[in-house]
């Protein structure tokens, strides 16, 4: 299977989307002339031309309102934001008229637009650019919420994502986009809200998504190697809808619960998903569920320390380690 | 208004020794020597840091590591914006521009060393290493920041005006913003609010031509200032390559705000010969021609060093010497920045509240930091 990188693949998902479907429109800040700000689209003007593949002015709650109305006629429009963080910008279109039409509608209006970019800290931008949404995404019924950790994943989960009849918002990351990943040449998709086992293990469950779930490979390793402690990495991949089941299994399995992700503590995903388990497995569990998030302040600028704010490796093996105390 | 030819057509033809009449307008004429030569200084000071700073981006630390992360966003080419509006700042004038900052940072009379050290992301920085280049603040120099989001400060500018106001306070603020900026709501909706309640703002347009990689025939219709005119704003627009140009328009502007409280909009054109970033050189968007004319023909420290010259103000020797101090001070801003400290894992959740930075003091109760 060819190595690709997660940039490439989620532009080739972008790509074969385009070619499969006359209403699939690329919009955003630099996404054409300038081939993308992270060279996601590169190449993709040259292919489909000015009229599918669009540049816009920095106008968030313009362009992205202007896709929520176009997808009500029809229109398939992929979003790019250059940064997730410049979402709030377009808040009202995105969490009141994405989120809402259909609803308010009585069902008569579909709003099949995708608005990706990248969401995550660790690239030293301060906290203005560093913001991960996806809890307050996820908190608005008639929205989707998909988070890839890998190429494959971001590849199979956008084009279902371009494909699907209600809002899609996609969280990337700017720093898994030069990860390669194996990606085979023939068309797949990968459903929404299916979460994946990344590792099979016996002792701890650690539920996380996102570059989290890279974090979380890195500790299952050293852990497993230095401390016998054998660790199931489970990737949400979806955070709405959520498949809870898989991550259900492997806790009636493991009997113990790390969550990990890039977040602010205060009702973030892991806390939705802490008040789940405790519901759903409490005679399951072997001691209370822990959970690894960023450090409760504003993005730090200052390069060293962010990386000691979010969640890395190191601080993954300790709360393990904490966890199975 | 139309768009007049610009002081650079004298440069063109080899008469930009000559003195212009923006040397002679008031604000001008009653500079003494020793103030045109601190502009002059402010400008190179200002290209001397930032190229020092690129150098520091470039290179590595000893343990090789980067000295400065993220986006470092130089405004070398623009100098003569900054320098030239913060020179007429009074006391109870403010300052807010966006992420393009270090020429502000400095006009308003900031420390290089804690810029740079900011720019390191050390304790000593300006914000404790907190904020990095796009996000310098000095409230001590009436300067309100360094926003990182496109359009953002423009509200906050509108804000510092209504302030002044409120207090009965004669002055004006500015609110810098880039020609990319003019399309994000938030102006608009400043545009109105400054207009309908009389705010002695004046909403300053750093137009070098390009927002990223989209010249502005791409991203914006019709003139960017005359956007003003639907506000029922008064609007002017110059040439920001000569100092005096940029001081004369302005002056103008600021006394309108200072004196009648009226906003207006101005804008300045400018140009950047670096990337959007450091981290984002992509020339693609415009050729090595079209930077070089402006690096040869309306580099505003070239343009300033020949009037200065003309003027008899600066001879040749006092220029280099100069230059010679605004590289030393770049250096000993680098040095302070590599021998200063980083913050540590302790300061991240410091900061963050006023109570919880002042628990003695703190009257609400409960839970503030969670984990
Ligand atoms: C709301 C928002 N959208 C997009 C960006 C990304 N971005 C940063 S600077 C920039 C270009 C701005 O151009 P301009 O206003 O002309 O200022 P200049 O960089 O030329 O000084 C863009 C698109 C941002 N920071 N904020
Ligand atoms: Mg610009």
């Amino acid at each position: 299977m060819p190595q690709i990188t997660y940039r490439e693949a989620i532009r080739h998902a972008l790509a074969e989307e385009l070619t499969r479907d006359p209403n699939v429109v690329v919009m955003g800040e630099e996404v054409a002339q300038f081939n993308g700000a992270y060279k996601v689209t590169d190449g993709l003007l040259a292919t489909f031309g000015p009229t599918r593949i669009v540049d816009t002015p920095i106008s968030e709650a313009g362009f992205i309102g202007l896709g929520v109305g176009a997808s009500m006629l029809g229109i398939r429009p992929v979003m790019e934001l250059m940064f997730w963080s410049f979402y709030s910008v377009a808040f009202d279109q995105i969490l009141n008229n994405a989120a809402n039409v259909r609803y308010m509608s009585g069902g008569q209006i579909n709003c099949p637009i995708v608005i990706r970019g990248p969401a995550n800290g660790g690239t030293n931008v301060g906290a203005t650019h560093s913001h991960t949404p996806e809890n307050v995404l996820a908190n608005h019924p008639g929205v989707k919420v998909v988070v890839p950790a890998t190429a494959y994943d971001a590849k199979g989960l956008l084009k279902s994502a371009i494909r699907d009849n209600d809002p899609v918002f996609f969280l990337e990351n700017t720093i898994l986009y030069g990860d390669k990943g194996e990606v085979p040449e023939a068309e797949y998709v990968i459903p929404l809200g299916k979460a994946d086992v990344k590792r099979v293990g016996a002792d701890l469950t650690i539920v996380t998504y996102g570059r989290c779930v890279i974090h979380s490979l890195k500790a299952a390793e050293v852990l497993e190697k230095d401390h016998g402690i054998s660790v199931e990495v489970v990737d949400l991949r979806t955070i709405r809808p959520l498949d809870f089941d898989t991550v259900l299994a492997s806790v009636k399995k493991t009997n113990r619960v790390l969550i990990v992700e890039e977040q602010k503590p205060f009702a973030s995903v892991g806390t939705q998903l802490a008040y789940m388990i405790q519901r759903e497995a409490f005679d399951h569990l072997d001691g209370p569920i822990h959970r690894l998030a960023t450090i409760d302040a504003p993005a730090i600028y200052s390069p060293p320390v962010e990386t000691e704010q979010l969640p890395n490796p190191a601080r993954v093996i300790k709360a393990v380690l904490a966890a199975m105390a | 208004m139309s768009k007049k030819p610009s002081a650079i057509a004298d440069i063109k033809s080899g008469s930009a020794v000559k003195a212009t009449d923006y040397a002679l307008a008031p604000i001008n004429a009653a500079l003494s020597s020793p103030q045109r030569i601190e502009l002059y200084r402010t400008m190179i000071r200002i290209r001397r840091f930032e190229e020092r700073s690129l150098r520091a981006y470039q290179g590595k630390n000893v343990s090789g590591g980067t000295n400065i992360g993220g986006f470092l966003h130089l405004y070398i080419g623009q100098e003569a914006v900054a320098v030239g509006c913060c020179s007429l700042m009074g006391k109870n004038d403010h300052v807010i521009t966006a992420y393009r900052d270090h020429g502000h940072a400095i006009a308003v009379g900031m420390d290089t060393k804690p810029l740079m050290a900011e720019l390191y992301g050390k304790i000593t920085g300006c914000s404790k290493g907190k904020g990095g280049s796009m996000h310098y603040f000095a409230p001590d120099k009436n300067f309100w920041g360094g926003h990182g989001i496109v359009g953002g400060q423009i509200p906050l500018g509108t804000g510092l005006a209504y302030a002044l106001k409120y207090q009965g306070k004669k002055g004006a603020a500015m609110a810098f913003m880039g020609d990319g900026a003019v399309n994000q709501g938030a102006v608009h909706e400043a545009y109105n609010l400054a207009s309908l309640w009389n705010l002695p703002v004046v909403f300053v347009i750093e137009n070098n031509g390009y927002s990223m990689g989209t010249s502005q025939a791409r991203s914006s219709a019709g003139q960017l200032a005359k956007r003003a005119e639907g506000y029922n704003m008064t609007w002017g627009q110059c040439d920001g390559h000569d100092v005096y140009e940029v001081r004369a328009l302005m002056d103008k502007h600021l006394t309108l705000a200072r004196e009648q409280s009226r906003p207006s909009t101005v804008e300045i054109d400018t140009y950047r010969y670096r990337g959007h970033s450091v981290a984002d050189p992509d020339n693609t968007y415009r050729t090595k021609t079209e930077i070089e004319e402006y690096r040869n023909k309306k580099d505003p420290i070239q343009v300033s060093l020949h009037k200065l010259l003309a003027e008899g103000v600066l001879t040749e020797a006092l220029a280099d010497k100069i230059d010679a101090e605004a590289r030393a001070e770049a250096e000993s801003a680098a040095e302070f920045a590599d021998a200063s400290p980083y913050p540590t894992p302790d300061d991240i959740q410091k900061d963050v509240y006023w109570e919880s930075d002042h628990p003695a003091e703190r009257k609400s109760e409960g839970r503030l930091f969670f984990d």
